[in-house]
């Protein structure tokens, strides 16, 4: 159990990253950057430092704390960004209310299952088990697959939530270990994928075609941002394609919510989507019209 | 509802509570032409009788349910032989802005000329405090503890089948056998046993003269009623009246109307807490039921239609009015009438049937404030069952409350009753287990276990008064470890549960002795059988509980001064606090040391996030109480036990309390019922829940657990199923009790700004549910400040 990986999060009670009460493990790093990522803190591959605003006194703590010269030359709190940052975790800890927080601790395999075993009556009494997410899980692949392995031995249920966006190889392995794959897909025209994802979407069908061969259970997840890629259009596309697949159970599609703007403001960093909202329930309705209409098994949310 | 019902229902919502003399008066005339007269039991019963045959009774218009405690709905008799109110109480009622009860000038002249000048110094309180010795008033003074016989009597107990079986003529019968079966000779006791078995006989006598009173002014009202149906109906109620209760009921109306009158009898003979209760209401009335569909005589629309009216009879009777410390502990017209749904039959197969899932609908329905009900989820209760409940709960009325009943089970097992009796008890109260028909559990009193580490960490003493109330167990300087400030808490908790039971010895001989209870003694087993009555022992169990507060606090304080003043250095804490330090930081308030309190709140191992660090705190302190409460002997031949359940005295308690190393400052609610301390449970419903499940609640009566949820958790089929699984897991874990408040501070902080836009409103509290806008603002902000939980 040598193997150690960068986590950001294990949310308990998780409900909407696969069948009943789950636990998601979030690793750290991501190959694509949405607009609209409501997981910013999981795109860098390094860890971060993040403040939450509401909590934080401005006390200075973190400031007294932090050995580096450059923090003795302001005043105040220190920002969550700084270049000459090394991640001791002094001004962390120093801090009184949490509000300052490193995200991406080093854990290993066995402090995740122990965390995340500590839910398996509730699992076990609800059909649910663990799913690892991110940031992008084949990020880490090493990890990732002896995480899985070891989620095998104790028997639970696994899922991956993947944006597809990986060697094929990680991929299939990962997915050999998983009971579930929650595989994201965006936006048809590759063009306007690149623009609002910064990455070619080619791989992503690419391996979703070839994992659909290798895997009985996928559940296909559309993330709906309107102005972005709620046009009929793309969702035609996006649903047609979908129906070429044997092995897609479901198709989740989940209204954009604004909890990622809070999550880059934290992170120091600026939100492209602040005029965006989440789609009135009209929008909602008609995109799973048309996923019905091609014949898919569509839900809202999930 | 049918129109009828919605109309009583209104009429019953917006009849405020007033108090009435009435009851007082006759009593107080009796007491004054008879005392003397008689041996206790049969005095006691005599009286009873007299209030019956003497006190106004009430037949509503649309009513098919019929009989008040008081001369109408929402009129609240006193109860002067327990508690003599004064003039100034009375105004106190009148007048202050939460649960006030309406007196008028009539009530308070009959107070101050006829019942004041005979019960001052005649009441159980007054004559209890006389007895109690100093150590247990400074205690009580402090806040140590509340006294629950103080102003209401011993009851906490359920009803069971046996009056759907049996009339008060047979019991009448039992009653004959067991006089004949009395031995003069050889029993020296047999005289007693006379009296006791006499007083039951003339009780029942009691309750029969008072039906037949209602059905003698049905008559009456039939005979000058000039719509037709209702004529037929008050012939009808004229019938059942004449019956019930003397004979068996033979139908579901009788079946209910058997019920009431047992359960105003109960309420009238004494105010005993928790008024009373038809137990497993839904398991009585099905046969019942069954055979009114098959004799056509009863219909699903009219079964409904009085399962509504019944209902309605428990909402017009609000609690009585309490003053002082008993008002601050449980501060609301809830009489916590608890029915049990769904369960196990005696066989341990499944108990849930048409007439529970036609009582949801109806507690949906209705949601009235009174009675509360809860559903008890075994192993055999199917999935359809607990989600049909958590359609209801999911509305946010907070009720009903959800309860593992194959705990409740063992818990009695482990108490010794048999299988049978065990699987025919239940919950009632807030969460109170017990042998439903066969059992006196009786609560003696809320325990703070904060004050108690506060006084600990003085030496002894108590901050707020200065006054040395425990023994001298060394200053926070004097402690070198962790060890020692707990066996120092140890010996404190100790003393001051000596202190309390004590008191409690003196109590309950004084109501042995003093105030039977012939009536209820007849309806429990087996008093009659033993010739003793309810509240000296006769029941077929006894057992005496404290209900202990503050769990989750006290356990957060001792984790941070075991993670801030001693556990070993690391690389994050780079040293130790003396523990004198913080001390004083606490009896300054924290002036000065908000950077402390933040880290306090913020940065220590706290219960209800599944950390051992801080649940091996809780769980020191669960077997602490435990080990020092539970087995111990009470004075009716049975055992205390522990409870955890607050109602609302961790608001109380919080206000006699000092700063805490939990960051708490001076004054504010302490944690309530097993709950983790309001948002210190940051992993969400599962951490909770996991925590919560480490103490064994086998070794409890029942332990109270509040979540709030935010509507959207719960909004869907999927995420109701996922709830349901919650749950299953939760007790699969062995835990006892459950209840959620499915809304969000936002809504409730506008019910805060606009209260007369939400009346109607009703929360969680803690073991009951109440009107928001009728709670207290500290509880209020207390209920805000839980975490709401989030779907992630």
């Amino acid at each position: 159990m040598s193997q150690a990986g960068l986590v950001f999060n294990i949310q308990k009670y998780s409900l909407h990253d696969g069948p009943g009460i789950r636990s998601t493990v979030f690793l750290k790093g991501c190959p694509l950057e949405c607009l609209w990522c409501h997981n910013p803190e999981g795109i860098s591959p390094q860890r971060e430092i993040v403040v939450v605003g509401a909590r934080c006194l401005a006390c200075g703590a973190c400031r007294a704390a932090c050995w580096h010269p450059a923090a003795a030359l302001g005043e105040g709190c220190l920002p969550a960004r700084m270049d000459a940052c090394t991640f001791c975790g002094a001004c962390v800890a120093a801090c009184p209310t949490a509000a300052r927080q490193m995200l991406g601790g080093s854990r290993s395999v066995a402090e995740v299952m122990a965390s995340v075993l500590q839910d398996r009556v509730f699992y076990a009494e609800s059909g649910g088990g663990v799913t690892i997410s991110g940031g992008e899980p084949l990020s880490q692949p090493r990890f990732l697959l002896a995480l899985l392995k070891a989620c095998r031995r104790e028997g639970l249920h696994t899922a991956l939530d993947t944006t597809g966006f990986g060697p094929i190889g990680q991929l299939l392995a990962a997915a050999k270990l998983s009971d579930l794959i929650l595989y994201d897909l965006k936006v048809w025209d590759d063009a306007r994928h690149r623009q609002l994802t910064g990455v070619s979407n080619a791989l992503i069908l690419d391996n979703l075609k070839r994992l659909d061969q290798a895997h009985h259970n996928i559940w296909i997840r559309l993330p709906v941002v309107p102005g972005l890629n709620a046009d009929p259009h793309n969702l035609q596309q996006l649903a047609e394609f979908v129906t070429g697949l044997r092995h897609v159970t479901r198709v989740c599609l989940l209204p954009f919510h604004r909890t990622g703007i809070d999550k880059f403001a934290r992170l120091g960093q600026p939100h492209a989507l602040d005029g965006v909202l989440p789609p009135p329930e009209e929008l909602m309705e008609m995109a799973v019209k048309i996923f019905h209409g091609a014949g898919l098994p569509a839900v809202i949310g999930g | 509802m049918t129109e009828r019902t919605a109309r009583l229902r209104q009429r019953s919502l917006d009849t405020p509570p007033s108090l009435s003399a009435e009851r007082a008066q006759w009593l107080t005339g009796f007491y004054q032409d008879n005392t003397g007269k008689f041996p206790v039991p049969e005095m006691r019963a005599r009286s009873f009788l007299h209030l019956c045959q003497h006190q106004t009774i009430h037949l509503g218009a649309d009513e098919l349910i019929v009989g008040e405690r008081g001369p109408a709905p929402k009129v609240v008799p006193t109860f002067p032989e327990l508690t003599c109110h004064s003039l100034e109480d009375l105004r106190i009622l009148n007048t202050r802005p939460k649960t006030g009860y309406r007196v008028d000038e009539e009530c308070l002249r009959v107070y101050a000329q006829t019942v004041i000048p005979y019960w001052s110094g005649r009441s159980m309180r007054d004559r209890m405090f006389a007895q109690l010795p100093p150590d247990w008033h400074a205690a009580y003074n402090a806040g140590i503890f509340t006294e629950f016989m103080e102003q209401r009597a011993p009851g906490h107990t359920v009803l069971d089948d046996k009056i759907y079986a049996k009339g008060l003529l047979d019991f009448k019968q039992d009653i004959a056998a067991a006089v004949a079966r009395l031995d003069f000779s050889n029993d020296a006791a047999a005289q007693r046993k006379l009296e006791t078995l006499k007083s039951f006989d003339i009780a029942c006598d009691a309750l029969i003269v008072f039906a037949g009173r209602h059905a003698a002014m049905a008559r009456e009202l039939a005979a000058v009623e000039s719509d037709a149906r209702r004529k037929a109906e008050w012939l009808h109620i004229a019938e059942v009246c004449s019956h019930v209760p003397a004979r068996a009921p033979r139908n579901f109306h009788e079946a209910l109307q058997a019920y009431w009158f047992c359960h105003l009898a109960v309420i009238t003979e004494l105010n005993g807490w928790d008024a009373f209760n038809p137990g497993h209401l839904d398991q009585h009335l099905l046969p019942f039921y069954q055979q009114g569909l098959a004799d056509g005589t009863l219909t699903r629309e009219t079964a409904r239609e009085l399962l509504e009216c019944f209902f309605i009879k428990f909402n017009n009777h609000p609690a009585p009015p309490k003053v002082g410390v008993t008002a601050a502990e449980s501060g609301t017209y809830t009489d916590f009438a608890n029915i049990n749904l769904g369960g196990l039959l005696r066989d341990g197969t499944d108990g849930a049937n048409e007439v529970s899932h036609m009582l949801l609908d109806i507690v949906d329905e209705m949601h009235l404030l009174q009675p509360s009900t809860n559903i008890q989820l075994s192993r055999q209760t199917p999935d359809g069952f607990l989600r049909h409940a958590l359609r209801v709960v999911r509305k946010g009325y907070g009720f009903p409350s959800l309860f593992n009943a194959d705990m409740v089970v063992e818990e009695q097992l482990r108490q010794g009753k048999t299988l049978e009796d065990a699987r025919a008890g239940g919950c009632s109260g807030c969460v109170e287990t017990g042998a439903f028909g066969k059992e006196a559990y009786i609560l003696t009193g809320y325990f703070n276990l904060v004050k108690v580490l506060e006084i600990t960490l003085h030496d002894g003493r108590d901050p707020r008064s200065g006054r040395q109330l425990g023994p001298h167990t060394g200053g926070p300087a004097s402690f070198t470890s962790h060890e020692a400030l707990c066996a120092a808490f140890r010996r404190q908790l100790r003393h001051f549960i000596d202190i309390k039971m004590c008191g409690s010895h003196i109590i309950e001989r004084l109501y042995a002795e003093e105030m039977p209870a012939p009536f209820l003694s007849v309806l429990i087993d087996d008093c009659i059988a033993k010739g003793l009555d309810y509240n000296a022992g006769g029941a077929r169990y006894n057992n005496t509980f404290i209900q202990m507060v503050g769990l989750g606090s006290a356990t957060d304080c001792l984790s941070a001064i075991q993670h801030l003043c001693f556990a070993p250095a690391t690389r994050t804490s780079k040293r130790h606090m003396p523990l004198q330090e913080l001390v004083t930081c606490l009896d300054n308030d924290f002036a000065d040391a908000e950077s402390l309190r933040q880290r306090l709140l913020h940065r220590m191992p706290k219960y209800g996030n599944d950390d051992a660090a801080a649940d091996t705190e809780m769980l020191a302190l669960f077997n602490a109480c435990i080990e020092d409460i539970d087995g111990r002997p009470d004075a009716r031949g049975g055992h205390y036990r522990v409870l955890m359940l607050p109602t609302t005295c961790h608001v109380y308690f919080g206000s006699v309390t000092g700063a805490m190393p939990d960051g708490r400052k001076a004054g504010l609610p302490l944690s309530e019922g097993i709950s983790p301390v309001q948002g210190a449970d940051r992993h969400g419903p599962t951490a909770v829940l996991k925590s919560a499940s480490k103490m064994d609640h086998v070794k409890t009566g029942g332990t109270l657990l509040n979540l709030k949820f935010a509507p959207a958790l719960v909004a869907t089929d999927e995420g109701l199923d996922k709830w349901l699984h919650l749950v299953r897991g939760y007790f699969s874990l062995g835990g006892h009790h459950v209840q959620f408040n499915v809304t969000t501070a936002a809504m409730l902080r506008e019910a805060q700004a606009h209260p007369d836009a939400h009346r109607g409103l009703i929360v969680r509290v803690a073991g009951y549910s109440d009107y928001f806008c009728d709670l207290s603002n500290e509880l209020q902000e207390e209920i805000i400040a839980r975490t709401e939980h989030q779907g992630h």
